[in-house]
C-alpha cells in the first residue's frame, strides 16, 4: 500500500496588510526596501474573531467543494497549530464537528510552526499504511499575527496568516515518500512565544527595546532573526542530502524544491549555497508573507494548479523548535 | 585572509552608505542604514566567502570591522 496526497487547497484571510500601510505606521523606516529583500508585498490577517482553526475551516470546505470530496469519507483529521481555539478541548475535535464530519473519525492537534505540513504528511501517510484510516484530512492553521507585538516592524512585515487542507489517501496525484525529520529543543530559547502556556500562564508585561529599537516581550513572538539564520543554513543542506539519500535519489532527479517560505532572502541564500537552479524552486510568499505551517501547501496547490510539478518534488520545512522535516513527492 | 578585501566585501551588504564611509575603523552599528538585516546579510557574506560561521553575538561584541574581521579570521 501507498500514500497519496489526493486533493489540497488554501485560504488567506480576508484583511489585507499592505507595504504601504506599514510605511505609514513606521515612517522612519524604509519599509519598501526591506520588504522588497524578504519578498512580501502584503500579507493576510485574520480579524479579531477569525482563529487559526477557523482559516482551516474555511480551507477544508473549498477543498470538499473544489476537488468535488464527500466529506463523509474523512476518517482522521490532524490539525497542525500553535494558535489552538483553547488549552482544552483539541481543536481538531471542534473541527470535527463544524465541518460535519463522521464521528467515527479520529482527530488531534500537533503543535509545530514552520516543519509543520511535513511532520503532518509524515502522520497522515502512516496512519494511511498502518491502516488506522483511509482518508486523512491533513488541516494547518496559523495567526502568528496575533502574536506579534504592534511596534515590531520586523515581524509585522514578514508574518501573515492562513489555513490549508490536504486529503491524503490510498490514491491521488503525488505519491508520499521517504521522510528525513529532525529535532533541537537548544533553539527553543530563539523563537518563542514565552506566556500564556502552562509555565507562565500569566502576562509578564516585561516589554522593553533592544537593538534596531525593536520591542522584546515575553507576551509577545520573539524571533533571534540571526540565530534562526545560522540554524537555517546549517541545518537545510544536511538534510536535503540526507533526504535524496534516503529516497535513492539525487539533485538532478528532482524538477522542483520546495521549501518553508521563510523569506525570500533566505530562501535565495540557501538555494545558491546548495547551488539549486532559480527554475527549479518557486517562491510564493509576496502576496502572502510567511504563513509558517501554511507556506508549503499553498506553493503546492499554486504550483500544481499550473501544471508545474512534475516528476520527484522535494519538500523541506524548518523552523520554531528547532524542528525540520523533508519529504519527496512523486507526482 | 585580507583586512581590505574583507571591508570591502563588508561594504557591499550596504546600498546607501557611500564606499568611503568604510574603513577597518568604521564602527558599523552607527551607519545610519545599518539593520538587522544587514546583519544577516554580514552573516551570510561571511559564510560565503570565507566559510565560517558567526553569530549575531559576534556581531553585537564586535565595534569596528577590523573586530570582527579579527573574529573570522581566529575561525579560519
Amino acid at each position: 500500500m501507498k500514500a497519496y496526497i489526493s486533493a489540497i487547497n488554501y485560504y488567506l484571510p480576508e484583511q489585507v496588510l499592505t507595504n504601504g500601510q506599514l510605511v505609514k505606521e513606521f515612517p522612519e523606516w524604509s519599509v519598501e526596501k526591506i520588504a522588497n529583500k524578504i519578498g512580501v508585498n502584503k500579507r493576510h490577517i485574520a480579524s479579531s474573531d477569525e482563529t487559526s482553526a477557523d482559516l482551516a475551516i474555511k480551507a477544508a470546505e473549498k477543498l470538499f467543494v473544489e476537488s468535488g470530496i464527500n466529506r463523509e469519507i474523512i476518517d482522521f483529521v490532524l490539525f497542525c497549530t500553535q494558535s489552538p481555539d483553547y488549552v482544552l478541548p483539541t481543536s481538531a475535535c471542534i473541527i470535527q464537528e463544524k465541518l460535519g464530519l463522521s464521528t467515527s473519525c479520529g482527530a488531534l492537534d500537533f503543535n509545530l510552526g514552520c516543519s509543520g505540513y511535513v511532520y503532518g504528511l509524515s502522520l497522515a501517510k502512516g496512519l494511511v499504511l498502518g491502516g488506522i484510516a483511509r482518508n486523512v484530512l491533513l488541516l494547518t492553521g496559523e495567526t502568528y499575527t496575533k502574536f506579534i507585538h504592534p511596534k515590531d516592524k520586523g515581524n509585522r512585515t514578514i508574518f501573515g496568516d492562513g489555513g490549508s487542507a490536504t486529503l491524503v489517501s490510498q490514491t491521488g496525484f503525488a505519491e508520499i515518500g521517504d521522510f528525513v525529520l529532525g529535532t533541537n529543543g537548544k533553539g527553543a530559547e530563539n523563537l518563542i512565544v514565552r506566556t500564556g502556556g502552562a509555565k507562565f500562564p500569566n502576562k509578564l508585561n516585561d516589554e522593553m527595546f533592544g537593538d534596531h529599537g525593536n520591542p522584546i516581550s515575553s507576551d509577545h513572538l520573539y524571533m533571534n532573526g540571526s540565530e534562526i539564520f545560522n540554524f537555517t543554513i546549517d541545518v537545510v543542506p544536511h538534510l536535503i542530502c540526507d533526504l535524496l539519500q534516503k529516497n535513492h535519489l539525487t539533485s538532478e532527479n528532482i524538477n522542483s524544491f520546495i521549501f518553508h517560505q521563510a523569506n525570500v532572502f533566505m530562501l535565495n541564500f540557501l538555494r545558491k549555497k546548495m547551488k539549486i537552479p532559480e527554475s527549479k524552486f518557486p517562491y510564493y510568499m509576496s502576496e502572502t508573507g510567511n504563513t509558517v505551517s501554511n507556506t508549503i501547501p499553498i506553493v503546492l496547490y499554486e504550483e500544481n494548479r499550473k501544471g508545474l510539478l512534475k516528476g520527484y518534488v522535494v519538500l523541506a520545512g524548518f523552523g520554531v523548535g528547532y524542528s525540520w522535516g523533508g519529504t519527496v513527492l512523486k507526482f | 585572509m585580507d583586512l581590505l578585501t574583507f571591508t570591502t566585501n563588508f561594504a557591499d551588504q550596504f546600498e546607501e552608505t557611500e564606499i568611503s564611509a568604510f574603513t577597518p575603523n568604521t564602527n558599523y552599528k552607527e551607519l545610519e542604514e545599518w539593520s538587522s538585516l544587514i546583519a544577516l546579510s554580514i552573516i551570510a557574506m561571511i559564510d560565503e566567502e570565507y566559510d565560517v560561521s558567526i553569530k549575531g553575538d559576534d556581531i553585537r561584541s564586535a565595534e569596528t570591522i577590523e573586530d570582527l574581521f579579527t573574529i573570522v579570521k581566529n575561525r579560519k
